[in-house]
């Protein structure tokens, strides 16, 4: 299985997927606890190559004035290829967020670049869809209405755009609440609606930011192995914002693991579990040594992110 | 079919107790009245105020004064909404500007507006345009501070939602910013509305001049105070005409948005 796992590593440089990452692969991390293939992170500017679709370049980002500055992403770089599922993963306070507005487009003031293609993004970029981890459905239209939106927009006719519509809710699995209103689908109903809502005008890349955050852990998991359904269906490039280990496991094929402030790369990780996938893998041995490892990275991350959250909270404190 | 008979009684009972609570409280001011506890010169008997509906109804022309009351609030009920709208807008849209005057339109809403009547009289004369007018100064603050509340209460991620699809500010404002801002806008609304019939019946009264005001004040002078009471109950019709008016658009708005 570790030979299995190495060797498939080899066998994508070899078919064409160059990765630059792939060549950091030190052999020393073809072990047991390894047959997933690792690199610290410590070349960002080599965490991508010319085949990704989406490139985030050295990435900056600095909050406050110059008095009491806060580096929320710092210098962080990776790739993500087509059709690949990639997650961000890290403490509360990492700048995980931030990372997604600034490749949504949301935030332009950064340093560095993200690209898509030749495009450096300095604001909403059409090949992005974004799912946002609030609900954020139309209170004020039913499903179908919800997910036309985008397509309206662009005024594609009626019939084509109820059409198109209807697929996505179908494919989201949501085809006999057309008619509903969200006040009346629960909180993961109403996020199948969001999805769809971007998947409808089929963006090149799909973005999410904890998408599952607001839901119980049953539901998530089953969410879970819709997205991967609908990813492979598509063969839907997306990258996941998330703080929840077993999700990105259970979806990714990589997952880029951040620092608690200022958020840098600390970790890529390929995840080996095979595909098609579902919501069954959480039982494997394998994934279970993915969330080790992946928590064994972010557990002191998040320690230090508590103990400086409880040091502020204390100065504060002491200062009345 | 259970599940409709079912749904029929809940609205039906509520309703038949809610007239049966008003008709029973009639009755008993009635007998108060009849029996000397309440004195019958401050309150008419509810049973006379009945037989005045009829009276007035022939004598005193009240369906032409209706329609003068009615035309005078439709007026002032259209133009505060298509004036408030826009300046709670534009209060919105410049950040500057709504820091500089929310204070002061929140103080008109609470200022006596009413008390000007005779600037409003030299202004305009004594004629439906100065009921109008002071109806809609009246009126405007509530709309005008409610679509600001509503618009700046947007829930940010649906605006994300919008840059993320690259919405024209146009395109933000309409599909996006106005229907949610909608239920707010319509409390505004409703908060204008009631303040502009008050003003209506209340500048028509002042002034002596046109409508169901006028009729209210002509007859508490004749000292007709059961038909005094049946005027007022015009004024209530005309008022619950408007508001089930404003429940309509608000559900047709509501399906469209």
């Amino acid at each position: 299985m570790v030979d299995d796992a190495c060797a498939s590593s080899h066998q994508r440089n070899k078919n064409g997927g160059v990765n630059n990452l792939d060549r950091f692969i030190a052999p020393s991390f073809c072990h047991p606890l390894s047959h997933m293939s690792t690199q610290i992170s410590s070349s960002p500017h080599l965490a991508h190559s010319r085949h990704d679709v989406l490139v985030v370049d050295n990435v900056f980002k600095q909050f406050g004035g110059p008095l009491a500055p806060v580096i929320a992403v710092d210098h962080v770089s990776f790739g993500v290829r087509q059709g690949e599922f990639v997650s961000v993963i890290g403490p509360s306070g990492c700048g995980k967020s931030t990372l997604f507005s600034i490749i949504g487009g949301l935030l332009t003031d950064y340093e560095g670049e993200v690209r898509i293609g030749k495009d450096r993004i300095n604001g909403p970029h059409p090949a992005v869809g974004m799912v946002f981890q609030e609900e954020s459905t139309f209170p004020w239209r039913n499903v179908i209405d919800n997910v036309a939106f985008p397509l309206e927009l662009i005024g594609v006719a009626k019939s084509e755009r109820m059409d198109r519509a209807h697929h996505f809710i179908k494919m989201v699995g949501l085809a006999s609440f057309e008619k509903r209103m969200p006040s009346e689908l629960s909180g993961g109903m109403r996020q199948r609606v969001s999805i769809a809502r971007t998947l409808v005008s089929q963006p090149k890349i799909l973005l999410m930011d904890e998408p599952f955050a607001a839901l119980d852990e049953q539901t998530r998991l089953l969410l879970g192995d819709k997205i991967t359904q609908i990813q492979q269906e598509l063969n839907q490039t997306t990258l996941l914002i998330t703080h929840n280990l077993t999700e990105a496991v259970q979806l990714s094929d990589r997952i880029v693991v951040m620092t608690y402030r200022p958020g840098r790369v600390k970790r890529i990780i390929d995840i080996d579990l095979p595909r098609p996938r579902t919501s069954d893998v959480v039982s494997s041995d394998a994934f279970g040594h993915y969330v080790a490892e992946i928590w064994s990275d972010l557990r002191e991350e998040a320690s230090r992110g508590m103990t400086e959250s409880e040091n502020s909270a204390a100065q504060v404190h002491a200062h009345g | 079919m259970h599940m409709a008979n079912v749904m029929k009684n809940d609205r039906l009972i509520p309703m038949l107790c809610g007239a049966l609570c008003v008709v029973g409280a009639f009755g008993v001011l009635e007998l108060l009245l009849r029996f000397d506890i309440i004195n019958r010169y401050i309150v008419p008997l509810p049973s006379d105020v009945l037989g005045a509906f009829g009276r007035i109804v022939v004598e005193e022309d009240v369906l032409a004064r209706c329609r003068e009351t009615a035309y005078e609030m439709g007026v002032s009920a259209i133009l505060v909404i298509l004036i408030g709208i826009p300046i709670g807008a534009v209060l919105y849209r410049f950040d500057s500007l709504r820091k500089a005057l929310e204070d002061w339109i929140a103080a008109l809403a609470a200022a006596p507006i009413v008390l000007a009547f005779p600037l409003f009289l030299v202004l305009f004369g004594r004629s439906s345009t100065t009921v109008i007018v002071m109806s809609i100064a009246n009126g405007l603050a509530p709309i005008i501070l409610k679509t600001t509340e509503g618009l700046m209460s947007t829930r940010p991620v649906l605006i994300n939602v919008g840059k993320s699809l690259r919405l024209s500010q146009r395109q933000m404002f309409w599909s996006i910013l106005f229907p949610s801002a909608l239920p707010l806008i319509f409390t505004g609304i409703r908060l204008s509305w009631t303040f502009v019939l008050i003003s209506v019946v209340g500048v028509e009264f002042l002034i002596n001049l046109g409508g169901l005001g006028q009729l209210i004040n002509d007859l508490a002078e004749r000292y007709d105070m059961a038909g005094t009471y049946a005027a007022i109950g015009f004024v209530i019709l005309v008022s619950v005409v408007f508001f089930v008016c404003l429940e309509h658009i608000e559900r047709v708005m509501g399906r469209r948005a």
